[in-house]
């Protein structure tokens, strides 16, 4: 293994004393706890977001004025522990209640429910809205569910908007819920993450093997193959979501081009120039396009893929409003 | 048949030495069908534990089993947090008045309620779930509880990371289950002891 760390069981509070240093202006930690709260508490609805550490900048990069109230940061990899998700609710809580955006991985649903248990014995509203883009997972009554990837950014960007416009808690829940439907992700690894505590690589690919599906944490995907063109890769993505998506003539959609941590931009500017043509034989619109690390698997190489269908103009305009936080860019 | 508040302490500490004497096993359990960190999830869980109950000062079972639930709720994060936390925090309710095997039928209770797991969805339910019934009928020796972590083996898991795995989660013991199997090893060695 090699990183740039001190300690591995030390490395999240490290990286969180880092980060607030960098960003004080924005964003502040709770003492004895690893949450990130915005310095700018607005008179609104809270939002509330987290999950396990190895994703940066995902989630407390998108803390701020227009985003994320607070961001709870767990183990690398691991969600964060109910106590911690409490406080960062406490701390974003105005009177007019919080709202979870949680990943749907079974850890993280059971321990942000925990949280929202206790939240409400201490009498403040909770909604949670789970983010369940991944389409390389099945979603069926056997499994815990598809899971939450990259496209968890466009909900907390847009319902930040919309939390910073005076939506209630009620209206944002449905609107997030709505939102979820029409967010899908799909990723392709070259390497796998090394997680620093454990000191080797998740899973092994050969060095000219690619594998499609593969999640952020490094679960399994559906097909490893020979090395393709970016173009193939393109071609195999794009197909992959036009299967969940029926893509409409006068639709306007928005991509997200993410990578995963150990892929250069170039690559990822290269891959998105393949992905707008593979779309434009759909015909369809792309009314909004962003590129770069958002949601990252610590030191995988590979990127991911996301479309949003977009419900209407509304949801661009608050792709598009500026936020002060440290990473949305 | 209620638990000494000594008995309950006994327990958990020496549940606590399994699950750090096997750390690595049981992370290694769930790097073939998770993702690698049921061992150290535990053991950070099990450390907090043994710190928590050391207090003198807790006089009745019911006391030394919340602080082991709030413990493993505040330390493991995971799945495996909120289940064994909800398990104990139930147990603790009734840990003072009820015999073993209603608390520990508390405990699966809670599981379930938590996790919406069933039996042979290859989750803790399936170590927990047969112990209850053990216990009811008092035939739960530790070869029992061996045989009980084997027959997650053949299972297909449906809950958890595993479930991502369909077919390929076949084969593969569940770490959960594993580690509820040393829960109730040491509940054998440390509860009735001085019968
Ligand atoms: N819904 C569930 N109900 C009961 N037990 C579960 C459920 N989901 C997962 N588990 C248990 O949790 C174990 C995994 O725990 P752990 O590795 O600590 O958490 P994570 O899966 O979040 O990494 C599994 O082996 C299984 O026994
Ligand atoms: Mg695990």
């Amino acid at each position: 293994m090699k990183k740039i760390i001190n300690d591995s069981s030390r490395v999240v509070d490290e990286m969180i004393e880092g980060f607030c240093f960098a960003h004080q202006e924005l964003v502040k930690k709770i003492d004895d706890y690893r949450v990130i709260v915005s310095r700018d508490i607005e008179n609104q609805v809270g939002l509330v977001s987290g999950g396990g550490s190895g994703h940066e900048p995902a989630h407390a990069g998108f803390v701020g004025e227009g985003m994320l109230s607070a961001a709870v940061c767990g183990e690398v990899f691991s969600s964060p522990t109910p106590d911690q998700v409490l406080e960062g609710i406490k701390a974003s809580d105005n009177g007019q209640g919080v709202l979870l955006v949680v990943k749907n991985y079974t850890g993280d649903v059971l321990n942000f429910d925990m949280a929202k248990e206790l939240a409400e014995m201490e009498d403040i509203a909770v909604e949670t809205v789970l983010v369940d883009d991944d389409i390389a997972v099945e979603d069926s009554t056997y499994t815990a569910g598809k899971r939450g990837v990259a496209g968890t950014i466009f909900v907390h960007k847009i319902l930040g908007a919309y939390a910073r416009q005076g939506k209630t808690l009620k209206e944002l829940k449905e609107l997030g819920d709505d939102l979820v439907g029409r967010i899908k992700t799909i990723g392709v690894a070259l390497t796998a993450a090394t997680v620093p505590e454990v000191g080797k690589p998740g899973f092994n690919l050969k060095a000219d093997e690619l594998e499609y599906g593969v999640g952020i944490h490094g679960e399994p995907g559906y097909l490893r193959e020979t090395l393709k063109t970016s173009k193939d890769i393109a071609k195999e993505l794009v197909e992959k979501l036009s299967q969940s998506f029926t893509f409409k003539e006068d639709g306007q959609y928005g991509v997200l081009v993410n990578g995963l941590g150990a892929t250069p931009l170039m690559e990822q500017y290269v891959f998105l120039n393949d992905v707008k043509k593979e779309l434009a034989e759909s015909n369809m619109q792309i009314a909004y396009t962003k590129v770069g690390n958002y949601m990252t698997s610590l030191d995988m190489a590979g990127l991911s893929l996301t479309i949003i269908e977009f419900s209407g103009t509304t949801e661009i305009a608050a792709l598009n409003e500026e936020v002060t936080t440290p990473s949305w860019g | 048949m209620t638990l000494t508040t000594d008995e309950t302490r006994q327990w958990l500490l020496e549940f606590s030495k399994r699950i750090q004497e096997q750390k690595q096993y049981l992370s290694d359990l769930d790097q073939a069908i998770g993702d690698g960190d049921h061992g150290s999830n535990m053991a950070r869980g099990v450390t907090a534990v043994e710190d928590m109950i050391k207090d003198d000062s807790l006089t009745k079972p019911s006391e030394v089993m919340k602080k082991a639930a709030m413990a493993m709720i505040s330390k493991v994060g995971g799945a495996s947090g909120p289940l064994y936390g909800s398990a104990f925090l139930d147990m603790s309710k009734i840990i003072d008045e009820e015999s073993l095997p209603e608390v520990v039928e508390a405990g699966l209770n809670a599981i379930k309620k938590r996790g919406k797991a069933e039996l042979e969805d290859k989750t803790m339910v399936d170590m927990w779930g047969p112990v209850v019934e053990a216990l009811k009928t008092d035939t739960l020796t530790q070869a029992f509880i061996e045989e009980t972590m084997e027959a997650t083996k053949p299972l297909k898991a449906k809950k958890g990371r595993a479930s991502y795995l369909n077919e390929r989660s076949i084969g593969h013991l569940d770490p959960g289950a594993v580690s509820s199997g040393y829960l109730f090893i040491a509940m054998i060695e440390e509860v009735g002891k001085n019968d």
